[in-house]
């Protein structure tokens, strides 16, 4: 009876469908770390969950810790786990994307990283 | 102000007064994921539940214990209270061949209560510290089974550090996190008369003395999914990109009673696979001293993220935000 209930239980909570949970960044472009040798004109981040995007932030600093976005930052319809940001004309450098999310169950996470760019447009 | 704005404040008002509770806990700090350690207790407050945690390890004889195998099921169950403050109840079936009495015995453990208040979160340094007082209420469970007929008081400290904060000279080791308890094992009972009798029938009286316990351990952990996220994007296939290596080191000091000196622990070096709703570590159990054992046993945990599963529900505190 204890095994049968334990079984029940997982198999509840590996199928919910309703539920969510918190938002982790699944991967970025230009990607988290890397170095670009073209500047790139958006900066696009995509999480493990959808996400509300009226209470989501995503910002890009330069070395001196100016935005370099054209914020605020979308989400596109037909990617609700994504959000993007497209920027201004950058040069040569080390970037800093900060982004604060709320998923659709509520969870806030944050985080940021950077992305270098060899050469400018 | 005019009509145009007192709708949209009015409007702004009513969205961020029907939104659900924002939910933070599942064991975060900032940027940081701090899993559920197997073996020691975690530093942070959250609503989770560890179903089930196994165990099997061989364990040394002792003059009053025969050395044999140990097989030991547990559950607990965390539930937040307050959104800084909770409760975990706690319980374990124990399987002992053979037993003290030389045979095979199983049953369930004494009933363990814990409330644990973390009392500082520092997201940009990625810190938790918390402070906790454990119960194990005496006589719950069975006692040919191991269960103990005295209460066991636990006043801890426990922390949590990531390493996200190093410069960006050593950003390779900003995955590293480390979380830790320092413990009291306080037993309510300084020892047990246990009556025997004898080949001649005369009734001896022994007494087991329970000795007061400093118990401390640390985790060492290595966060993939933190290096893909925050370091560097180095490409890792699914599955792998959320692993978390770690070693947990787990040791108890007997402080007096005849027992000062005599440590006992074990090195548990393991993995940990983190989901969206729950996590499976696995850790080899290995004795630090002839003492604790010479064979290395096997820990397993499925452990679930309530407050991810039922995050309106059962995964909120009982009260505040």
């Amino acid at each position: 009876m204890g095994w049968r209930a334990i079984l029940v239980l997982m198999a509840l909570l590996l199928g919910s469908g309703t539920a969510s949970a918190h938002a982790f960044l699944e991967r970025a472009e230009p990607r988290v770390g890397s170095t670009v040798k073209i500047a790139p004109a958006q900066v696009r981040i995509w999480f493990t969950e959808r996400l509300e995007p009226a209470f989501s932030t995503l910002e890009v600093l330069n070395e001196r810790g100016e935005r370099v976005d054209r914020g605020p930052a979308q989400s596109d319809e037909t990617s609700p786990d994504m959000l993007q940001v497209r920027l201004k004309s950058i040069g040569a450098g080390t970037y800093r994307v900060k982004w604060r999310v709320l998923s659709v169950d509520t969870h806030v996470t944050e985080g940021d990283f950077i992305f270098r760019v060899a050469g400018g447009h | 102000m005019t009509s145009r704005r007192v709708a949209v404040a009015a409007a702004t008002l009513l969205t961020i007064a029907s939104m659900p509770a924002l939910a933070s806990a599942h064991g975060m700090a900032g940027q940081r994921f701090f899993p559920s350690t197997l073996t020691i207790d975690d530093p942070f407050v959250a609503d989770e539940l560890s179903l089930p945690t196994f165990l099997h390890i061989k364990q040394p004889g002792d003059s009053e214990v025969p050395a044999g195998q140990v097989t030991n099921i547990s559950g607990e169950f965390s539930k937040r209270i307050l959104p800084n403050f909770g409760i975990t109840l706690g319980g374990e079936w124990n399987l002992l061949d053979p037993a003290a009495n030389n045979r095979t015995e199983s049953g369930f453990g004494n009933l363990e209560v814990t409330l644990k208040y973390q009392f500082f979160t520092n997201a940009a340094h990625e810190t938790i510290l918390s402070a906790a007082f454990g119960w194990e209420v005496g006589g719950t469970g069975r006692q040919k089974a191991g269960a103990e007929s005295f209460d066991i008081f636990r006043p801890a400290l426990l922390f949590g550090k990531g390493m996200g904060d190093l410069p960006e000279a050593l950003a390779w080791l900003r995955p590293v996190a480390v979380t830790g308890i320092v413990e009291g094992v306080l037993p309510s009972r300084s020892g047990n008369k246990k009556f025997t009798l004898n080949d001649d029938g005369d009734l001896e009286v022994e007494i087991e003395k329970n000795p007061n316990v400093f118990h401390w351990g640390f985790a060492v952990m290595y966060s993939l999914p933190y290096l893909q996220a925050f370091v560097r994007d180095v490409g890792l296939p699914i599955i792998i990109n959320r692993l978390i290596p770690l070693v947990e080191i787990d040791i108890s000091n007997p402080l007096d009673r005849g027992f000062a000196g005599k440590t006992t622990g074990t090195i548990n070096p393991g993995i940990i696979w983190a989901g969206k709703y729950f996590q499976l570590g696995l850790e080899a159990v290995v004795p630090v001293n002839e003492r604790t054992g010479k064979n290395v046993g096997i820990r397993g945990q499925v452990h679930f993220f309530l407050d991810d599963i039922f995050p309106n529900t059962l995964g909120r505190p009982v009260f505040g935000r």
